[in-house]
């Protein structure tokens, strides 16, 4: 089946076969990314503009890492240097970018909904890299992506999405990924974190961390978004930890192959026990590397390249 | 002046019960029985036949930004937006810059409406100094200067302490207080209604428990006070179920819906579209059916459009950038006649009474009627027109319509302002 869309803007709008495709091309750049020269010249001549409208760190260091590998040159905006400091519209800085023929355009943006927008009003492909508390699908691709390297199939795997779920686009890109691949999700945290309103995307929403954790196979922790809350949604951070926080005892709950992922950043000794940060179980490392591959594959397919020649693009 | 002869309508006059084939007469700005056979000989003829006549639409809840923003819309355009409409009479609302908490505003508006209006216009003031809810505004001195209510409009009064002397205050000159219900602190940042559907699109959700909070306190202060506060926007079923028990005890509450939250429901904002953006926001369909009900059973008295007009410019952006609020007037009453007349079986003339007779009540205007010897307002319009609605093409300096670019059934022929037709074929006229 050909790949047919040049935005990608949710996993929401996305078919299962369409995630297949995404991970089975992320895998073919992973394995050239173990050679010693890892550059393919799949987007060579193609300009891409990371827009990042918000602070990251992971997230535009992977875009900016996995453009390079497709030998397409890079230019990255942030916040502080774009002119939306200055007041231009968000209409007209993505203009402007498209003014300067750039081929591709990546959106980090504060407001949910507005990678939609330009994907409305520009010629280019437009990839989201997340806005808002709405998605960010290609954590949700390289989540699952990781997930299949350590489960296999995740259909009728219990899998715990626990925390912040509310403020998290990880979450929801992570839900609509997951409940097309047929896992069984219970998203977990304080009543005033996880509405029951997530129950209508297809999932379980607990408030009880032992029966939700028992024998679950993945359970992916969600920062504390300190900087998104009114204040009022929990009593403090020492609460949140001592009533949701990741730690031994609990983790002893999980089903013993249970692997451990977060999309970071992370907050040590918040949602999560250090020492279970970097355990054995532990995979948030493998996260950001295959990051690198699933956004080489988003940028490749967008770009209008097809799942089945990646191999000869090396 | 000349005498004016609307032949053939279907005339629909709430307040004598009319709904019959006939004639309308207008000699001199007002309505009158009939014309002499020489009279008739002179009068402008105008063939209604296959068209409705009724009072001129009443609207009690517009923003027309003059003074201060006139970019999006003035007391000229605004007005024009209003005739196009079918709508003869307007209440503006202060939130302008300055806002309306003064006389010499309310008089600076008066002076505008005088110059540019081409339909009547009243004003209102607002109940607190700069709607800030610290201070009492002038309420005297503002009904000195003509204004038919007062209001904080979108800046609710959030001190209870603050509304029940308000209240009381204002009960003295038998003005009403209009009030838009939202507790602030619950809708920090909030862009769209909370639910399944904000919950998914990861936008900051506006709960009906801040409308319904602020409903039952008004309610209450109603009761306590004698005061008749007039509840704007109404968008919750909740809040319905309030209003309906209150009046049933006989509280002094009356309350609005508007075309928008009859006809549209939050699933609306899954493009994150701005023109689908407004305060209160689109509710559930649950919420929307409550409404219906409640105007189907008198708990709420009235429509009203929040005619809310704000440039391309400002409304094009992310929604959670973008302002509040869409235009309303050009479209209300083929949207209206949509919802309540074919989708809920509602009579005609009862859904001409939610827009003519009763908000003219409601505030005491002079208008809302076809009796002889009234301000001859006409509204003539065509309930099966169907016609392609551009949003950039109306009177309004504005655009930000959700209806732009859809076909709506029922348009709007003429409209008579003090007898003189001031739009006819499309076109605002001279008088």
């Amino acid at each position: 089946m050909p790949w047919n869309r040049r935005h990608l803007i949710t996993l929401e709008e996305l078919s299962l076969a369409e995630i297949v495709q995404i991970h089975v091309t992320a895998a073919a750049f992973k394995r050239t990314l173990r050679r010693s020269v890892k550059k393919v010249p799949a987007l060579r001549g193609k300009t891409i503009v990371n827009l990042f409208l918000e602070p990251s760190t992971r997230t535009r260091m992977a875009f900016d890492m996995a453009a390079k590998r497709l030998s397409a040159d890079v230019i990255s905006v942030d916040a502080a240097s774009s002119s939306t400091t200055k007041g231009e519209t968000l209409r007209d800085t993505a203009q402007n970018i498209e003014a300067l023929q750039a081929d591709m355009l990546v959106i980090r943006h504060a407001a949910a909904g507005s990678p939609l927008y330009l994907s409305r009003i520009l010629d280019i492909p437009v990839i989201n890299a997340g806005d808002g508390a709405h998605e960010h699908p290609t954590q949700g691709l390289l989540d699952t992506f990781t997930m299949k390297e350590h489960l296999g199939s995740l259909r009728g795997r219990k899998i715990v999405i626990l925390g912040d779920v509310l403020f998290s686009r990880v979450a929801r890109s992570n839900i609509h990924a997951l409940t097309k691949m047929g896992a069984a999700v219970t998203l977990v945290g304080p009543s005033t974190l996880v509405p029951h309103w997530f129950t209508d995307l297809g999932v379980s929403v607990s408030h009880d961390l032992k029966s939700a954790l028992a024998d679950a196979e993945v359970v992916m922790l969600l920062r504390i978004q300190h900087e998104r809350q009114a204040s009022s949604h929990f009593p403090s951070l020492g609460e949140y930890t001592s009533m949701f926080g990741l730690n031994k005892t609990r983790a002893s709950w999980l089903n013993p192959k249970a692997i451990i992922m977060h999309p970071g950043p992370i907050n040590r000794g918040v949602e999560i026990d250090s020492e279970l940060a970097d355990g054995e179980r532990s995979v948030i490392l493998e996260q950001v590397a295959n990051g690198i591959a699933v956004r080489m594959a988003v940028l490749y397919l967008c770009a209008g390249g097809q799942p089945e020649s990646v191999l000869q693009t090396g | 002046m000349a005498h004016l002869w609307i032949q053939n309508a279907r005339v629909i006059d709430p307040a004598a019960q009319r709904d019959a084939a006939g004639d309308l007469f207008i000699a001199d700005g007002k309505f009158v029985g009939s014309l002499s056979a020489a009279a008739r000989k002179r009068a402008k003829r105008i063939d209604a036949r296959g068209l409705v006549a009724c009072p001129g639409l009443v609207d009690i809840h517009v923003h027309f930004r003059e003074p201060g923003q006139t970019h999006k819309e003035t007391i000229a355009t605004g007005t024009r937006a209003a005739a196009a409409g079918g709508f003869t009479t307007v209440v503006c609302m202060p939130n302008t810059s300055p806002p309306a908490d003064n006389a010499g505003t309310i008089q600076f508006i008066k002076d505008a409406v005088r110059r540019d209006a081409v339909v009547h216009v009243y004003p209102t003031g607002c109940i607190t100094v700069g709607q800030k809810g610290q201070v009492l505004a002038p309420t005297g001195s503002l009904k000195r200067a003509g204004v038919v209510a007062i209001t904080d409009d979108g800046d609710c009064v959030q001190s209870n302490e603050l509304m029940r002397r308000a209240c009381e205050y204002a009960k003295m000159f038998d003005l009403p207080l209009m009030d838009h219900c939202q507790d602030a602190s619950m809708t920090q940042g909030a862009v769209m209604n909370e639910g399944s559907v904000s919950t998914r699109l990861g936008l900051r959700g506006w709960p009906n428990a801040a409308e319904d909070m602020i409903v039952a306190r008004n309610v209450i202060l109603a009761e306590y006070t004698g005061a008749h506060i007039h509840l704007q926007h109404i968008s919750s079923k909740f809040s319905v179920d309030v209003i309906r028990r209150a009046k049933s005890r006989g509280a002094h509450i009356s309350a609005e819906a508007t075309p928008h939250h009859i006809a549209l429901t939050d699933a609306a904002l899954a493009g994150y579209d701005p023109n689908f953006k407004m305060n209160p926001p689109l509710r559930t369909e649950v919420d929307r059916r409550a409404l219906i009900a409640g105007l189907r059973d008198g708990t709420l008295d009235i429509i009203a459009t929040d005619h809310a007009p704000h440039t391309d410019y400002e409304k094009d952006k992310e929604l959670d950038f973008a302002p509040n609020g869409i235009i309303g007037l050009e479209t209300a009453l083929p949207v209206t006649l949509d919802v309540l007349v074919r989708r809920s079986q509602f009579k005609l003339a009862f859904v001409i009474d939610l827009m003519t007779r009763r908000p003219a009540a409601l505030l005491n205007l002079s208008a809302g009627t076809l009796a002889a010897g009234a301000p001859a307002d006409v509204c003539i319009f065509d309930p099966d027109e169907k016609w392609r609605y551009d949003a950039k093409a109306g009177q309004s300096k504005s655009g930000n319509s959700p209806w732009h670019g859809q076909t709506l059934t029922g348009r709007v022929k003429t409209t008579i302002v003090d007898g003189c037709v001031v739009f006819a074929g499309g076109k605002i006229v001279g008088g």
